[in-house]
């Protein structure tokens, strides 16, 4: 399945993720089976399917929410049992079904995404709030930091969501259905920011979306794999200066 | 005023002082996590626990907590298999809790059990031991939310993420619910088993209703814990009316007071 990247073996362009044989069912309801693919650094996969298809039960086997029933998952090439780099990977859900009357600020959920297995027992330091006030100012939500996140519209909650998902400057983002309940322009904004950072930064993305026409007008109309009921359409991005380590969200902001 | 420096009313107030930290603090954690009822489950089924303590003659504050720690596994459990219906786990469990108490006080008919002390509680009778297990109740609560604070803030808010960041979730709701048990059990000789509830849950309501961020309900709910406690007990000593009671009594005005206040703010 995975012979058309082999073709170009630039050394940085490593394995993000990959599936092998994949397959998961909900009792007797097979959800995915013999589902296979590697994304490479760099690369935007956009997953696209009907509904049930089992795109977000992929997503969350991925992030290690499930557990495949059969078939390995690798992450930046570790088996996903044994892989402790959680903070390589940022994970915007799909919208969130959180009370809004939750008690928490913009700034304190978007900071929430450092609290990983690095920070326990740790105290939030003053570069940790700078980077927080960064991830706000690169979202263009400053002014937002001291609100209640339920007092926002879906379009800003969805910002605030990203930020936290960029805080740790991850190398892997994941996104399930980020336009959904979004109006058009907001959604046109996101995906203009999403592919922003793709061609500038050295970020894979991995993003479930229903919306065919974003998807295919970035990543063509011809998906590169299919697996069952899943598509996988995937662009590459390597023509900016290639695999070079930097502060996304310091690089973000000088870059508007 | 002789009343405040009688002693009963000294350690009357002492364990609810303490008890006004924790329950509430315990109370936002699951009110956020749509867990309210819990509180009034754990009591239930630790009075079952307090009843077994009298017959077989053991402290039953300690046998109301062991059992009041089965039963947050076994709603834990339960919460796993009903994912989406939390309130469900919850609900079988309570009277799961009501029938064995209920089958353990007529088995202990016989002997001179001290029911209505713990369903409605008891404060003037708070004798040594209970003091010394409500303080390091305290202790230990309040140990780990401080130290936890920043993790239990991401558990809450979005279980996912808490996951995705390679937090152990799963250790932290089991230690989520035994804290809860041991708030519980130690505040049911204060408010009663059939009031503790409210002492965990109308804080944090009124903590919903004021507060924007985080830190600001956190501290929020323990103030209005201890004014309510405190002027509670007071005005129950002095005007002799039962003190769980006046306590929620009062709980619910602070609440109604922060309706209020809500409606003029926003």
């Amino acid at each position: 399945m995975n012979t058309a990247e082999a073709a170009a073996p630039v050394l940085c362009h490593r394995e993000i993720i990959a599936l092998d044989r994949v397959g998961f069912s909900f009792g007797s309801q097979q959800v995915m089976n013999n589902v296979s693919f590697t994304a490479h650094e760099r690369d935007f996969i956009g997953l696209i399917g009907s509904n049930g298809a089992g795109k977000t039960t992929l997503l969350r086997m991925i992030v290690g929410l499930l557990k495949p029933q059969q078939g390995e998952i690798r992450l930046f090439g570790t088996p996903i049992e044994r892989f402790k780099d959680w903070h390589l990977i940022g994970y915007v859900p799909q919208r969130n079904q959180f009370n809004p009357l939750f008690p928490a600020t913009v700034r304190e959920v978007v900071l929430s995404g450092m609290y990983g297995r690095r920070k326990l027992l740790k105290r939030v330091s003053k570069e940790d709030a700078a980077r927080a006030d960064d991830a706000l100012r690169t979202l263009h939500i400053e002014n937002l930091a001291d609100k209640r996140i339920g007092a926002l519209s879906g379009g800003q909650q969805q910002r605030v969501f990203l930020a936290r998902a960029l805080i740790n400057n991850p190398k892997l983002l994941i996104l399930d259905e980020p336009m959904s309940g979004i109006d058009t322009e907001t959604q046109q904004n996101f995906f203009h920011l999403l592919r922003h950072m793709h061609q500038h930064h050295n970020i894979t993305f991995l993003m479930v979306s229903h919306d065919m026409e974003m998807v295919r007008s970035y990543l063509g109309e011809q998906p590169k794999e299919s697996c069952g009921k899943l598509t996988f359409h995937v662009r590459h991005s390597h023509d900016l200066e290639d695999c070079a380590e930097t502060d996304l969200l310091h690089t973000l902001r000088k870059e508007g | 005023m002789d009343l405040l420096t009688a002693e009963f009313f000294q350690r009357a107030l002492l364990g609810g002082a303490l008890i006004a930290i924790t329950a509430p603090l315990m109370g936002l954690f699951l009110v956020l996590r749509r867990l309210a009822m819990i509180g009034d489950t754990l009591s239930h089924v630790s009075i079952a626990g307090v009843a077994l303590g009298f017959l077989i003659n053991v402290y039953p504050v300690a046998m109301g907590l062991v059992f009041a720690i089965i039963a947050s596994f076994a709603i834990e459990a339960l919460r796993r298999t009903y994912r989406t219906f939390a309130e469900l786990s919850i609900a079988i469990i309570m009277a799961g809790g009501v029938a064995l108490a209920s089958i353990l006080f007529t088995l202990g008919k016989g002997y001179n059990l001290d029911v209505t002390s713990y369903l409605f509680g008891s404060i003037y009778t708070l004798n040594n031991s209970d003091l010394i297990v409500i303080a390091i109740v305290t202790v230990v609560v309040l140990g780990v939310i401080m130290l936890l604070r920043k993790e239990l803030f991401l558990l809450t808010f979005d279980e996912d993420a808490a996951a995705v960041s390679g937090l152990p979730v799963k250790f932290f709701n089991i230690l989520i619910s035994i804290l809860t048990a041991l708030v519980i059990s130690a505040s049911i000789k204060i408010v009663g088993a059939l009031l503790v509830s409210a002492l965990l849950t109308i804080p944090a309501a009124c903590g919903l209703a004021l507060s924007k961020s985080f830190r600001q309900a956190i501290a929020i709910v323990v103030v209005i814990g201890e004014a309510a406690v405190l002027a509670g007990l007071w005005m129950a000593g002095f005007w002799n009316l039962a003190p769980g009671g006046t306590i929620v009594l009062l709980l619910i005005v602070i609440l109604l007071g922060s309706l209020v206040v809500r409606r003029y703010k926003v």
